[in-house]
């Protein structure tokens, strides 16, 4: 059972009154990418949320390659090499590029790994290295979601959270950055990818699940849903 | 006395009184710039640097005299406990109000301030101390100016201070994370950052820095008293809106800003020198009428 770095068992969460996670089943095989779909609203969000604690649930458990980290802080969570990106990127637009990357090592405390980590993350997103000196409230929206990946490589993660990463890109950066997920996986990053554009997603995971206000409505590989008739009908078109 | 004189003379009072404007308008900028509290306590915290270095030089004296090395230890004592007693302020009082309204946070401050000088009031039975020192007044003479050693020493030993909080600030891993927390408290958790324990070293930093100035507040004009952080809690505060709250140089600017001007006031012609706040405060609200973010704020811009 040893390939399995993420369950989410009977997973309940509230946010304020409001049942926002209705009991939820969610595995993650290692090296796998595995996406969350749903409408706005489904609970996709808070689902990664929980996983990361920046939200607590209010029953069921988290595991991550079986241990419990339900009640673990978010700070050590991220040590242990869970990274979530949150949606709408978040990255420090006050501080340079740079310090952004620099910042995600933060847990580490090896100044020549954090060196090699950054030559690492420059070699995949040559840009980050030419702006390195600018803000990061300067870059472009496409640049900004690659510094937030770059960021989330500093702590060389197990596991990836990605919430939304194509949300307001270009298509053509959209076809970016579905390029470096697939690297990154196929570098062994196992990744567990929230997204809207479903085309996208199910394009790159192995397997999906469909989150409908709060509980799982289906779940299947990725082939296997991309022909599905309710899925084409309601998140791909006709 | 020549004009060069008075100049000369009013632009070292001026530095003098800027820096510990500065010194203390850092740790309300600080500490307003990550958890948007203005932190009415932090004059009573220079007030409390002053009286801890107080009995530490008489600890320490003994062995080290109350010349420069004495008075050196005992501010780095007073430093480090007062930044302790920061760190404790902000755990006991600030940290279970950080989810509450502002207004909320804003009385407890005034609270612990009250606290703070009520407390020295009592021990100290309200009566001035008297921080002596065995500093002479030897110095150098420019013109019928007599600027003394100590003068030169407390105003670079305020550069200093200023430069090693900027390099900490701007180049390790503690001050990046200060920065970021300002930023996005949710983002910066998701990179393993511990935002308790830097708010906690934010509240450590700036409290020293506050007792640094209140310490050397005691040796320049050589007595204390429980009511010495009132009036430069509010200008330091000042300093602090004039430079831009939240911007560390801003924060060294406006005090320096606000030490210059109330000197230059104590020169106006025709009218006394009691007139140098009113002064000083004028040209500041016509500073702030044409840049309402101070010198160095920020307008926020939201961008997606």
């Amino acid at each position: 059972m040893s390939d399995i770095v993420l369950a989410l068992k009977d997973v309940e969460t509230y946010y304020g009154k409001i049942h926002a996670l209705r009991g939820i089943n969610i595995e993650v095989k290692k090296g796998q990418i595995v996406t969350l779909l749903g409408s706005n609203g489904a609970g996709k969000s808070t689902t990664l949320k929980t996983i990361s604690n920046l939200v607590q649930a209010s029953s069921g458990t988290v595991e991550f390659f079986g241990k419990d980290i339900t009640n673990v802080q978010p700070y050590d969570i991220v040590e242990m090499g869970l990274i979530h990106v949150p949606e709408g990127r978040r990255i420090f637009r006050d501080l340079t590029v740079e310090e952004n990357l620099e910042l995600g090592s933060y847990t580490l405390k090896d100044d020549k790994e954090r060196k090699n980590r950054m030559d690492h993350v420059f070699e995949m997103f040559p840009i980050l290295e030419e702006r390195k000196k600018q803000d990061g409230g300067t870059l472009s929206g496409g640049e900004q979601q690659m510094l937030a990946i770059g960021r989330a490589m500093m702590v060389k993660p197990k596991l990836l959270l990605l919430d939304e990463p194509s949300m307001g890109l270009a298509p053509i950066i959209v076809q970016d950055i579905m390029k470096i997920i697939r690297r990154l996986n196929s570098e062994g990053t196992t990744i567990l990818l929230v997204e809207q554009n479903a085309k996208m997603a199910l394009k790159l995971a192995h397997y999906g699940y469909v989150l409908e206000t709060g509980s799982i409505a289906m779940e299947g590989d990725g082939s296997q849903l991309r022909e599905d008739e309710t899925i084409i009908k309601a998140y791909l078109g006709s | 006395m020549s004009t060069f004189d008075i100049i000369l003379q009013q632009l070292i009072n001026g530095l003098l009184i800027g820096s510990f404007y500065s010194l203390v308008a850092l740790g309300y900028s600080m500490v307003y710039g990550i958890i948007m509290l203005l932190n009415f306590a932090h004059g009573d915290i220079y007030m409390a640097g002053a009286f801890v270095a107080f009995v530490m030089l008489a600890v320490v004296s003994p062995v080290l005299g109350a010349g420069w090395l004495g008075i050196v230890a005992a501010m780095i004592a007073s430093m480090f406990l007062v930044g302790l007693l920061g760190v404790f302020i902000q755990r006991v009082a600030y940290r279970p109000m950080l989810g509450a309204p502002r207004l909320s946070i804003l009385i407890t401050a005034i609270g612990v301030s009250l606290v703070l000088y009520n407390s020295v009031m009592a021990i100290t039975d309200g009566e001035f101390q008297a921080f002596t020192t065995d500093l002479g007044f030897a110095g150098v003479d420019v013109g019928s100016v007599h600027i003394t050693y100590t003068q030169i020493i407390l105003v670079v030993a305020t550069a200093i201070l200023m430069i090693s909080l900027n390099w900490f600030i701007s180049k390790t891993m503690y001050g990046k994370a200060m920065r970021a927390i300002a930023l996005d408290k949710d983002a910066c958790r998701l990179m393993g950052i511990n935002v308790n324990k830097i708010i906690a070293l934010t509240f450590f930093v700036g409290s020293s820095l506050a007792a640094a100035a209140g310490t050397m507040a005691g040796v320049y004009y050589g007595s204390i008293h429980f009511f010495m952080g009132f009036v430069i809690g509010l200008k330091a505060f000042t300093a602090a809106v004039i430079g831009g709250i939240g911007s560390i140089p801003g924060a060294m600017i406006g005090g320096l800003v606000l030490g210059l001007l109330e000197a230059a006031g104590t020169q106006l012609p025709f009218i006394g020198s009691e007139w140098k706040d009113v002064f000083a405060f004028g040209l500041l609200i016509l500073l702030l009428v044409f840049r309402p973010t101070g010198i160095l704020g920020k307008t926020e811009i939201e961008r997606m």
